[in-house]
């Protein structure tokens, strides 16, 4: 009998072990660490399908350019020429490489001597600055401009340029395109007083936004010397993308629900006080929605802006490189095209985070 | 003088051709300290007459008096419980309210206006619920907020489109002994839209049928005379209840058969014959 209830009571007491170790490592736990392992895997494994895809793809454009430079050597200037040709692309002489797309490990090689670029003209910077620096002091203490180093710019600085862009840029629509949103949703009569312009202004290019504001600007800063390369190129993207800003501004505005309004109503609220603390709360929302599409949209016609307005960004880079034809130009393009799409999507991700946090029905979220 | 008075309303919506006439011909007073009930079908126009009567909608011809003055705009004197709760979502229960008791005594402190928000709250039962966003809350927790709301502005008059509507039997119950209870503590006057006959027996002290829209109009007044408190159980029994119960809803099924032969419209039904998945 009594060891029946010691028995018993191990039972109980096993079973409330299980219970709380079951608690402590809830089963949904467990599926979910499994689930995301799962995940990882995929996506790791799509990673390699496409390096090697990309491989396969650079290799067959590499043999057919080589076969076409073989075959060219061999009609043009005889068998010897042919062999020597082939030799020389064989042995990997710089020289006669073909230049086509490039392979995922000479991008690899590109990234790491950009960031070995970067290293050098860091160390070069820094030297400036410390022989230069007794001299600035002294010019600093005659009222004089000190001098700063002009040298080449890394990949490193040109990419914080392009992104320095991008934020004015989207500072810039948001500053725009929110309030003029706001106004604009409020008022059916403005709305349709305004919808002509956001008609024709929306589909505009890129490219005819920067001719724009290169007008404008380059009439402003005359007389001056300074570089407005930046300048145009931020408004450009500026006003390029705030398009979406606007458009979901003004109707998350316009279509606040008729409930809220009833109740500012009811509550008599004053104007400022219902578009504070009931229209733009609830259209908070959409508008984020917009400076989302904004930041995207700002960062893909970056490329195309900063190349025109010759701004030190990753868009000047890539047509620089393209334009050299050196060597390791395709793939340090490569580089840069990586590059631009990884911090695309990690500003997109920040966005996402933000709206998230601003929005009041999370589970409607994307 | 009474204390609401509706003379002639008529309230149409659109123009020309595409009008519809909604209300027709409404004429209705309240006394201080009442509470009566209006009693529709669904679609019968109830919502426009609240709005009317709060001051969201004017009226196209007659007039809404409260205390002998037109009606021309919403007031704080009348508390509007919604039907669909209209809690603001990204406000806390507690600041849903706050920001009401803020307009409604503009020059008190903020520290007597949180007194006041946390008595409402405890008053519909939500202390712990306070910080709680409307989308945590069920639908019983929602529309008590909506209660705490109207009630904490201190309105004198108090009125309600459907407010229990939406809300199962029991919460429903439960809801419409804490309106009661409110209402008979300081005795506020209470106008009570509802599609619920048995719900106006038991809250109100007359019932008034509102004829089904288009040209919706009141129908004959029924008083109920039942003491107060009353208890529900006890009222099936009541033989008053019963007949005032019978009438009204022998009333509410002539009106509606009286609905059903005006539509002359003929529908063809397809030709269908169900189809057996047994054999």
């Amino acid at each position: 009998m009594e060891q029946e209830m010691v028995l018993k009571n191990e039972k109980s007491l096993s079973s409330s072990l299980k219970q709380i170790l079951s608690k402590l490592t809830p089963s949904i736990k467990k599926d979910g660490i499994i689930k995301s392992l799962k995940n990882t895997g995929i996506t790791l494994l799509s990673i390699l399908l496409f390096i090697g895809l990309w491989q396969m793809g650079s290799k067959a454009l590499y043999n057919k350019e080589a076969d076409y430079r073989v075959e060219k050597a061999l009609q043009e200037r005889g068998e010897e020429a042919a062999a020597a040709e082939r030799a020389c692309i064989e042995s990997g002489d710089s020289s006669c490489q073909p230049n086509t797309l490039p392979s995922p490990s000479q991008v690899w090689a590109s990234l790491k001597s950009l960031v070995a670029d970067h290293q050098v003209i860091r160390a070069d910077k820094a030297a400036f600055a410390e022989k230069m620096a007794v001299t600035n002091e002294k010019m600093i203490s005659q009222g004089k401009d000190p001098i700063v180093y002009t040298g080449r710019a890394s990949f490193v600085d040109i990419v914080l340029t392009s992104i320095k862009t991008v934020f004015a840029g989207f500072l810039l629509a948001m500053f725009i395109a929110v309030p003029i949103g706001i106004i604009i949703g409020l008022s059916p009569s403005l709305r349709s007083a305004f919808n002509w312009f956001i008609q024709i202004f929306k589909p505009v290019s890129p490219v005819v936004w920067y001719l724009l504001v290169f007008m404008i600007v380059k009439t402003l800063y005359i007389g001056d010397s300074s570089d407005n390369a930046f300048v145009i190129s931020f408004i450009s993207v500026g006003l390029c993308a705030m398009w979406a800003t606007l458009v979901n501004t003004a109707m998350g505005v316009a279509s606040v629900d008729k409930d809220y309004i009833n109740v500012a109503k009811i509550l008599k609220l004053g104007t400022f006080q219902k578009v504070f603390k009931v229209i733009l709360p609830s259209s908070l929302p959409l508008i984020f929605t917009g400076l989302r599409i904004t930041l995207s949209v700002a960062w893909m016609v970056l490329i195309a802006i900063e190349l025109l307005a010759q701004s030190q960004g990753l868009g000047l880079f890539v047509w620089e490189e393209f334009q050299n034809g050196a060597n390791d130009s395709n793939s340090k393009i490569i580089v840069a095209m990586f590059v631009i799409g990884i911090i695309g999507f990690l500003l997109d991700r920040l966005m996402l985070a933000v709206q998230n946090m601003v929005s009041f029905n999370k589970n409607e979220m994307a | 003088m009474a204390y609401l008075e509706l003379n002639n309303i008529y309230k149409t919506y659109g123009e020309g051709d595409s009008s519809t006439e909604v209300l027709s011909n409404i004429n209705l007073t309240m006394d201080e300290g009442e509470f009566v009930a209006i009693v529709g079908f669904t679609g019968s126009g109830k919502t426009t007459l609240v709005n009317l009567i709060n001051g969201l909608l004017q009226p196209t011809s007659g007039e809404v008096l409260f205390k002998g003055v037109p009606v021309t705009d919403t007031s704080h004197e009348r508390g509007v419980i919604f039907q669909n709760y209209s809690l603001l979502p990204w406000l806390t229960v507690g600041q849903n309210i706050y920001m009401a008791v803020k307009e409604a005594f503009p020059k008190e402190r903020k520290k007597d206006l949180m007194k006041r928000v946390k008595e409402y709250v405890a008053m519909v039962s939500l202390s712990p619920a306070i910080n709680k966003r409307p989308k945590e809350l069920s639908g019983g927790m929602r529309q008590r907020v909506a209660v705490a709301r109207a009630l904490a502005m201190n309105p004198e008059m108090i009125i309600m489109d459907e407010p229990l509507g939406a809300l199962d039997a029991l919460t429903r119950g439960n809801l419409q002994d804490e309106i009661l209870n409110i209402w008979s503590q300081d005795k506020r006057t209470a106008l009570l839209i509802t599609n619920d006959v048995d719900e106006g027996i038991y809250m109100a002290d007359r019932i008034i049928p509102l004829k089904p829209g288009p040209n919706a109009t009141l129908g004959p007044e029924f008083k109920i005379d039942i003491e107060r408190p009353r208890d529900k159980t006890a009222m099936n029994d009541n033989p008053e209840y019963k007949k005032t119960r019978n009438s009204i809803i022998e009333y509410l099924m002539d009106i509606g058969d009286e609905r059903k032969t005006v539509s002359d419209v003929e529908y063809k039904l397809p030709e269908l014959t169900p189809k057996s998945f047994v054999a």
